[in-house]
C-alpha cells in the first residue's frame, strides 16, 4: 500500500514553492516591466536603447536558456545563486520584457489630445505621466498582464530543472519513488490549471477595480 | 574560468548537429499545430452548446497548464496505457497540441474579425457556405492571422528547449552534455543563447515585415 496522504503533501510542498516563486517573480516582473517600458517611451536615448537591449534580449531567448545560463554560467563570474532566487530573476526578468512592451504599447495608445490638454494645463512631465497617462494606460495593460502572469505561472515549471523543489520537481520525486505516473502528474495538471484559473480571477476584479471612475472617459 | 575560443570551435559541430533537430522539432510542431489548431477552431465553433463549451474549457486548461508538465505526462503517463512514443514523437506532439490552443485563438479571431455585413451580403447574393468560405471569409480572415501565427511559431521555437527534459537531443540538451563531459558550463550555454538571440532577432525583422504586407489591411 502506498502512502498517498505523504505524496500528497510532498506535492502540496511544491505547490507552496511554485507559488511562492510565480508571487516573487510577478513581483520583479511588474518593477522590470514599468523601468523597462518607460525607459522605452523616454525622450533620452541611452534609456531607450538600454531597454530596447534588456526587452530583446530577454523575449529573444527562452526562459529555459536564461535559467541555465543565471544558474550555471554566473557562477563563473562570481555571482552564486540559490536556485530560488535564479527561479525568481529569471522569470522575473523573463516576463518583465514581454510586459514591458504592454506598458509602451497601452502609454502609447492614450489618445494624444490628453497629452495635449496637459501641455495646456502647464502640467510638467512628472505629472503628466502620473496623473493623466497612467491611470488612463493601466485599464489597457491588465487583461495582457493577465496573460502574461499565467505565462510566469507556467514558466516555473522549469525552474525543477535546477533543482528547485517546486509543484513539477515532486511530482518527478513521487513518480520515482512510487512508480505511479498518472497520479502526480495529473494531480498537477489539475492544481496549475487551478492557479491559472485563480490568477484569471484576480484580475478581472482587479481590472473592474481601477475602470470603476473611468466610465464614460474611455470609448 | 575564461572564454575559450578553441573549446567553442570544438563543439560547435555537435551543437549544429542539436540545431537541425530543434528546427526539426519546429516545423514538425508547427504543422501539428496549424492543423490541430484549426480543429479545435472548428470544434469551438460548433453549433452544438456542450461540444462548443467542452473545447473551450480543454483549451483553457491546456493553456493554463506547464508545456513541461504536459511534455512528462505525454513520456511518462501515456506509456502506461499501452502507448509508447519515441521521446522525439512525445516533444512534437506535446509542442503542437500546446501551441494548437493558441493557433486555434488566433483562427477564431481572424474569422469573428471578419465584419457580419461580408455574410450577409454572400447570403443576399446567393453564394453557396462554400463560396462563401472560399471567395468572402476566408480572404479576408487569413491575412490579418499570418502576423499572429508567426509569432507563435517563433515563441514555439523557443520553447524546444523544454524538450531536453524528455531526453529529445536537441540544441539545449547537446549543450548539457558537452558541458557535462567537459565541466565547462561558459560556452556551451552561452552559444545556446547567442543561437536562439541571433534567430529570434532575424525573426523580429521577418515578423515586422509580415505585419506591415498583411498586418491591418482588412481591418477598419
Amino acid at each position: 500500500m502506498i502512502d498517498w496522504q505523504g505524496y500528497i503533501g510532498l506535492i502540496l510542498d511544491g505547490a507552496a514553492v511554485t507559488a511562492e516563486l510565480t508571487v516573487m517573480g510577478a513581483a520583479l516582473a511588474v518593477v522590470a516591466a514599468f523601468a523597462a517600458g518607460l525607459g522605452r517611451v523616454s525622450r533620452y536615448w541611452p534609456l531607450r536603447a538600454l531597454a530596447t537591449v534588456y526587452i530583446e534580449f530577454f523575449r529573444g531567448t527562452s526562459i529555459f536558456v536564461q535559467l541555465f545560463w543565471v544558474y550555471f554560467v554566473l557562477p563563473f563570474a562570481g555571482i552564486t545563486l540559490q536556485p530560488l532566487q535564479a527561479g525568481v530573476l529569471a522569470l522575473g526578468l523573463n516576463v518583465g520584457a514581454y510586459a514591458a512592451e504592454v506598458v509602451r504599447g497601452a502609454i502609447l495608445a492614450v489618445p494624444r489630445d490628453q497629452i495635449e490638454a496637459c501641455v495646456a494645463l502647464n502640467l510638467t512631465r512628472g505629472q503628466r505621466m502620473r496623473n493623466v497617462i497612467l491611470p488612463q494606460a493601466l485599464p489597457l495593460m491588465l487583461p495582457t498582464f493577465g496573460n502574461n502572469a499565467i505565462e510566469l505561472l507556467k514558466g516555473t515549471a522549469v525552474v525543477s530543472l535546477i533543482s528547485l523543489k517546486d509543484m513539477t520537481f515532486q511530482a518527478q520525486v513521487v513518480r520515482a519513488q512510487t512508480g505511479s505516473t498518472l497520479i502526480p502528474f495529473a494531480t498537477i495538471l489539475v492544481l496549475y490549471f487551478l492557479f491559472a484559473s485563480l490568477i484569471g480571477w484576480a484580475m478581472r476584479r482587479l481590472e473592474r477595480r481601477v475602470t470603476r471612475g473611468l466610465d464614460g472617459v474611455r470609448a | 574560468m575564461s572564454w575559450d575560443w578553441s573549446f567553442v570551435v570544438s563543439i560547435l559541430p555537435d551543437l549544429l548537429q542539436g540545431f537541425r533537430l530543434t528546427l526539426l522539432v519546429t516545423l514538425l510542431g508547427a504543422a501539428l499545430a496549424a492543423v490541430l489548431g484549426l480543429g479545435f477552431a472548428l470544434m469551438r465553433r460548433s453549433r452544438h452548446a456542450w461540444l462548443a463549451r467542452g473545447t473551450g474549457f480543454m483549451l483553457d486548461a491546456i493553456r493554463g497548464t506547464p508545456l513541461l508538465v504536459q511534455l512528462y505526462f505525454i513520456f511518462y503517463v501515456l506509456p502506461d496505457i499501452g502507448i509508447r512514443l519515441p521521446a522525439l514523437a512525445a516533444g512534437v506532439i506535446g509542442l503542437g497540441l500546446h501551441y494548437a490552443t493558441y493557433a486555434a485563438e488566433v483562427y477564431r479571431g481572424g474569422i469573428e474579425n471578419v465584419p457580419r455585413g461580408q455574410w450577409e451580403a454572400a447570403r443576399a447574393t446567393n453564394l453557396t457556405m462554400r463560396q462563401t468560405w472560399v471567395h468572402v471569409i476566408l480572404p479576408q480572415a487569413v491575412p490579418p492571422m499570418i502576423p499572429a501565427l508567426a509569432n507563435y511559431l517563433v515563441a514555439m521555437f523557443k520553447e524546444t528547449p523544454l524538450l531536453s527534459a524528455i531526453t529529445v537531443l536537441e540544441l539545449m540538451n547537446q549543450a548539457k552534455i558537452v558541458a557535462n563531459t567537459s565541466y565547462r558550463y561558459i560556452e556551451p550555454m552561452t552559444l545556446v543563447g547567442v543561437i536562439f538571440l541571433a534567430v529570434s532577432l532575424v525573426s523580429v525583422v521577418i515578423l515586422r515585415w509580415l505585419e506591415a504586407r498583411f498586418g491591418r489591411r482588412f481591418r477598419t
